[in-house]
């Protein structure tokens, strides 16, 4: 039967319990060397058996250990899956939120278009109203008043108005007429968009604060758009804490900037109008200009940059005029730009805000609207310290810049209408600071005649610098005295204003007297 | 007048009122020590005391103290936003013309701005600012002598009306014409009157307050027993030349009161991005000067406050800075729209809940001495009044020519005469270019 079971299985055991005495039976009259024998195979028996069972064990383990790796694996492998789930849903829940946040934006942006215009349709209602009351109290308007301000019958603008600036010829008006300037090489190729000047300069801010992650855009009022809107929209799109307002302090705004230029940051401070740049004149003067210099080279304000609106628009008076570049072109160690249109001001503002030194960016306010151009959209810088030839001529030189340059435009076309054939060269200085010297009498040279003109008062202002580097330069070649056209030595006076700039007339009779000398 | 009369009788009770005022501040200064006090080892009698010539009134402590803020100063007030006294020891010793004539003013101020700024709108004028909201600053007007000097921001038109500018004056202002004082060189609201006492405006911010500083101690050393008053905006007062202007006034013992409209607003600028800390009026008490926080919407409250700082500043000769905590109901400017940056309806909500206006009309109407009729009456000779001196402005000639070449300097310099000449030749020969028709003859 033991038998009989061996054959049926591979294992059989079997409970053997032998008793001591049995035991002691079996093995009593064997000799020692058979004894010793039987417990030699006994215990050989148990080593193999021993070894056999830690193998056994082994394996299990070892299969154990495999199949956690194993669960581990998928584990993390769902892990990962969930969390990229996970992930494509927080980014809708981000999407839906913007898109909730930019249609209630749109709500209250709407909201607010009602309310101005339910405002204007009451004004326009009660605007009879009014004159009637008016005309009651005194029959007669006078008229001579309203050809000033009220020919539109609304207020004047706060940037001002330009005639014919759309007319002119040295605005790019058209996509290929725009890329035609070799300096533009580097956007050949990309699209062109039409901006003003205060959205191409807010253009240019957008691509620097993007480009470069120290950025930051700080002055009175930026926040909101700035009052020329120049900012608008930088806050929502870069944050707060890199597009923000400052307290009211235009020498805190510039040595705040110096501060973060110090730490090799990259400052666009405003100051709102270059008539209050002066508290600030202390921090520009002594500081920033000198910044480099005082420490042998160790530190440097490179990337500040300050922009501010400056010039007349027809009714800013004395502290909503000025244009005190000359003041600035008096100090060793500032850069001072100015634009005279929408193309320009992002190609100088963009190399301003990256120029290792610190610049002053001055703005004509009555081109932030009046100024329209295909601007190029991609990232484009123009040449600082280099002067433009706008129109090429060989009998005068005329130089200008900022919004200064429509009325010598017009002024040459004046003059050559009293002179047919004239040919003028008339040069964009861009740069005041430090300013295209080489150009300027390159031209005097060919043309033997020169006229500067510029919105400050005459003296001391930036021309008389044009003229002694000329008449030191091109002294032997100059065929009449240098003609400087500005504002006449007064403060800027508000009722006073079309008689104190330099426009057109003043201007053409400057060309006349020049060519006649 | 009457300003006089109450000038002098409050100029009697001065002893007493001053000592009154002072202690009040130090009992506040001391309820914080003692809390402060619990903290230190020992009472600050038993402790030394520093001989720093920098802080003499410190004590040298073992705790070491960080502070970051001090007890908030109350703002005084007379009238609730019904006009309704809040504590009849308040009562203003005022007579009835008084009274009235400040509620007549602030009526005027507001049918004044009402027009101009539609005349902006409509382009007849370049430029206007209102006062709408801020019209209680005129009780700080009524609490003046009349020789007071006074430097002013550029939103005080009220304080000039006060002292009797008359409309036709501030018409010729706006219109630029060739009776304008400023002979049309600047901006409309850039008022001034030497007659009046007011320096005339300019539009940089807080130019003016250590200018008056220095004025104040130029009155003070000739003997004459007035003050300077100096208005600002809580925006201007982030200018380092307010900081100059209240350490220099401070050390010379100049008597002057900066007197701050804190409307809110700087532009679009909010108060809460415009400074930290107890508002403009810690500022004083950390430059060592008698401060005074006050309603700006409650005219009684800002009279009084007034008042009490002009005793301080003209019989002890020492600089008072007031705050007058207010909102700026209308935009900036008229180059301004505000709806950019603030709610309409919060602006509503000023304009219904704490009008200044409204305030001292009801205080009025309690008394008995205002009612519909004579607001009904008074609003519509006040509009033909004002629409009258406007149009008579407007029909008026600029200034001539000439006038941009004048007061330069005393006297015209080779340069100007130069400049006048080449341009007399320049619209003689261009008349139909520059057109002079609308400009006064030259003389």
């Amino acid at each position: 039967m033991l038998i009989a079971a061996l054959f049926r299985y591979d294992i059989v055991v079997v409970e053997l319990s032998p008793s001591q005495e049995y035991r002691s039976s079996i093995l009593s009259g064997l000799k020692p060397e058979i004894i010793m024998e039987i417990c030699t195979r006994a215990i050989s028996f148990w080593t193999y058996q021993i070894s056999q069972e830690a193998k056994y064990q082994e394996i299990t383990q070892r299969g154990l250990e495999d199949k956690v790796e194993l669960y581990e694996k998928q584990q993390q492998r769902m892990t990962r899956e969930v969390n990229v789930e996970l992930n494509v849903l927080q980014g809708d829940l981000e999407q839906e939120k913007r898109k909730t946040a930019d249609l209630s934006e749109q709500l209250d942006q709407m909201s607010r278009q009602l309310s101005r215009l339910q405002t204007l349709y009451e004004r326009q209602k009660r605007r009879p109203l009014f004159d009637g009351a008016l005309q009651h109290a005194q029959p007669h308007l006078h008229t001579s008043l309203k050809n000033q301000y009220a020919a539109s019958n609304s207020p004047p603008p706060a940037e001002g108005f330009l005639p014919g600036i759309a007319n002119s010829k040295l605005i790019k008006h058209t996509h290929h007429d725009a890329l035609r300037n070799p300096e533009l090489a580097s956007v050949v190729n990309g699209e062109t968009k039409k901006m003003n000047t205060f959205q191409a300069i807010n253009d240019a801010m957008s691509i620097a604060l993007a480009t470069d992650d120290t950025a930051c855009v700080f002055g009175e009022d930026v926040a909101f758009g700035g009052v020329f809107r120049c900012t608008m929209g930088l806050a929502e799109m870069f944050g707060r804490d890199r597009v923000f307002n400052t307290p009211l302090s235009e020498q805190g705004i510039a040595g705040f900037g110096i501060g973060m230029a110090a730490m090799g940051s990259t400052a666009i401070a405003e100051i709102q109008f270059a008539d209050y740049i002066f508290p600030a004149f202390d921090q520009l003067v002594n500081e920033a200009a000198k910044y480099r210099y005082r420490s042998g080279g160790e530190f440097d304000v490179g990337g500040l940059c300050i922009r501010t609106p400056s010039g007349a628009v027809g009714h800013g008076g004395h502290y909503h005029s000025q244009s005190p570049e000359a003041y600035f072109a008096h100090t060793p160690g500032l850069k001072v730009v100015v634009p005279r249109s929408p193309i320009q001001a992002k190609g100088l503002l963009l190399a301003a805000i990256r120029d290792r030194n610190p610049t002053i960016f001055m703005e004509p306010k009555i081109l932030y609207r009046a100024a329209v151009e295909m601007v190029p959209v991609g990232d484009y810088e123009l040449p600082l310290g280099k002067a433009e030839i706008l129109t090429h001529g060989k009998d005068l030189t005329v130089v200008g810049w900022g919004a200064q340059l429509y009325t010598l435009e017009n002024a040459i076309q004046l003059a050559q209408k009293k002179m047919p054939g004239l040919s003028v060269e008339l040069i964009d200085l861009r740069s005041i600071l430090p300013w295209d010297v080489e150009t300027v009498c390159n031209s005097v040279n060919k043309t033997g005649r020169l006229l500067i003109a510029h919105e400050a008062p005459k003296t001391q202002g930036f021309a008389a610098e044009i003229a002694s580097t000329v008449m030191e330069r091109c002294f032997l070649r100059l065929e009449a005295p240098i003609q400087r056209l500005a504002s006449y030595d007064t403060p800027f006076p508000l009722i006073f204003e079309k008689f104190h700039v330099p426009d057109m007339i003043r201007c053409a009779e400057g060309i006349e007297r020049a060519m006649k000398f | 007048m009457y300003a006089r009369i109450t000038a002098r009788a409050l100029a009697r009770a001065v002893p007493s009122k001053a000592v009154k005022a002072t202690p009040a501040l130090t009992t506040s200064a001391k309820a914080f020590s003692t809390s402060m006090l619990s903290m230190n080892t020992a009472p600050k009698k038993d402790r030394v005391k520093v001989n720093f010539p920098g802080a003499l009134d410190s004590h040298f402590s073992q705790v070491l103290e960080i502070r970051e803020k001090m007890e908030p100063i109350d703002t005084f007030r007379v009238m609730d936003t019904d006009g309704k006294l809040l504590d009849s020891s308040l009562e203003p010793d005022v007579t009835e013309d008084f009274a009235v004539k400040i509620y007549k003013d602030m009526l005027t101020l507001n049918a004044m701005d009402l027009i101009l700024y539609e005349a902006q709108r409509q382009g007849r004028i370049s430029f206007y600012m209102t006062n709408a909201g801020e019209e209680a600053y005129i009780g700080s007007a009524a609490a003046l002598d009349p020789e007071d000097e006074i430097f002013g921001q550029y939103r005080e038109a009220g304080t000039l009306l006060y002292r009797g500018f008359t409309l036709d004056q501030f018409m010729n202002q706006c219109y630029s014409n060739e009776l304008d004082l400023g002979k049309g060189r600047q901006m409309p609201v850039h008022f001034g009157s030497k007659a009046l006492h007011f320096q005339t405006i300019s539009s940089p911010l807080a130019t003016q307050l250590p200018q008056a500083a220095g004025a104040a101690y130029a009155i003070k050393r000739s003997g004459r027993k007035n003050c300077v008053m100096c208005y600002f905006g809580e925006g201007a007062a982030s200018e380092g030349d307010f900081h100059a202007a209240l350490n220099i006034a401070s050390t010379t013992s100049a008597p002057v009161i900066f007197f701050c409209r804190n409307n809110g607003f700087a532009i679009s600028t909010p108060a809460n991005e415009q400074y930290k800390g107890d508002g403009i009026a810690s500022r004083g008490v950390g430059y060592g000067m008698h401060t005074i926080r006050v309603d700006g919407n409650d005219v009684w409250a800002v009279y009084k406050a007034t008042q009490e700082a002009r005793k301080i500043a003209v019989e002890l000769n020492r600089p008072v800075l007031i705050e007058a905590m207010t909102y700026r109901v209308g935009h900036h400017s008229t180059s301004d729209d505000s709806s950019a940056y603030r709610s309409k309806k919060e602006v509503e909500d000023w304009k219904r809940n704490d009008n200044p206006i409204v305030r001292m009309r009801k205080w009025l109407e309690n008394k008995g001495w205002w009612d519909e009729a004579k607001e009904t009456s008074h609003k519509s000779q006040q509009r033909t009044a004002v629409l009258k001196s406007f149009a008579a402005a407007e029909k008026r000639k600029k200034p001539a020519v000439s006038e941009m070449f004048n007061d330069v300097y005393d006297k015209l310099t080779p340069n100007l005469i130069e400049q006048k000449r080449e341009l007399e030749e320049l619209i003689k020969k261009y008349p139909e270019h520059y057109d002079t028709s609308n400009y006064a003859k030259e003389k």
